[in-house]
């Protein structure tokens, strides 16, 4: 039996068509697929749709897998990309996936905010509505930064796996995280410095 | 709040942050960051609040898959015979 990355989930069963294998590979990879999709578009609803596309098309290309990457790495490749097609249709002005991908120094580092919110409070930090701030600098990342960010720090797969799930090179990954850390780091930097002031006139 | 007064080393040692943060550079350059780390307060706060930053979403707790959405795919994909009671 060809194993795949899931335990007990044989790859030949999924590819002669096998509904018993089919509803495992949904149970263990649906709260995954679900979260990316959620992440990248912040819609319940849209995130159900893609969810239920990548299945329905996960199905239907199955025979066709080659293994040149996980199985769960493909998956979240299907899912990715539909979860890009409803951005597009959002936004149709929408830079491709592919572009804007230079990390510029001068650029980045001409107005660093320099606060040092890690003595805060862990209460502070993770307080319900820091979360909500979290979510939301999420969603204001450029796409092309969002999904590298989700798929690698979220989600927690490695360089490598993410560059297979976007169908992108490890370099070009590496330089969109380092700006979507960057960005959000700026993004949490403004909006906890109004909380350390008050830390510190405690 | 101030601004980071940059010298052209901490231009230079802002590329390599992630990697430095995950562990993943290169042990000559690494030294070199840590070198520069030790006298340049800025880049200090940096390093740690994006490092900060990274374990606030890493900590985010991950959401299940809600049961009525988990319910409407299994149909969806006619799998409904697979839907165990829970």
């Amino acid at each position: 039996m060809v194993e795949t990355d899931i335990p007990e989930i044989s790859l030949e069963k999924l590819q002669a068509g096998d509904r018993e294998a089919f509803a495992r590979l949904v149970d263990v990879t649906s709260g995954h697929v679900y979260r990316i999709a959620l992440q990248i578009l912040g819609d319940d609803q849209d995130a159900e749709d893609v969810l239920q596309e990548t299945y329905i098309k996960a199905y239907r290309s199955l025979p066709g897998f080659e293994g040149r990457s996980s199985l769960t790495t493909w998956l979240y490749r299907i899912a990715v990309n539909e979860a890009l097609m409803i951005v597009r249709k959002r936004k149709p002005q929408t830079i491709s996936v592919e572009a804007n991908t230079s990390f510029d120094a001068e650029a980045e580092s001409e107005s660093l905010q320099i606060v040092d919110f890690c003595c805060l409070p862990e209460g502070e930090l993770l307080s319900s509505e820091s979360r909500a701030f979290l979510d939301q600098a999420i969603q204001n990342l450029p796409d092309t930064l969002r999904v590298v960010f989700v798929m690698r720090d979220i989600e927690g797969l490695s360089i490598q796996e993410t560059a297979d799930s976007l169908g992108l090179s490890e370099s070009n990954v590496k330089t969109r995280l380092l700006r979507a850390r960057l960005r959000l780091r700026q993004e949490l930097s403004a909006y906890f410095s109004g909380k350390v002031q008050e830390e510190i006139h405690r | 709040m101030s601004e980071h007064v940059h010298t052209p080393q901490c231009k230079q040692l802002l590329g390599s942050l992630s990697e430095y943060i995950d562990g993943d550079l290169q042990a000559e350059l690494c030294a070199q960051l840590e070198e520069h780390l030790k006298d340049c307060d800025n880049c200090r706060v940096v390093v740690n609040t994006l490092r900060k930053t990274i374990e606030l979403y890493e900590q985010t707790p991950e959401p299940d898959l809600p049961q009525d959405v988990r319910k409407r795919l299994f149909f969806k994909l006619e799998l409904d015979d697979y839907l165990k009671k829970e």
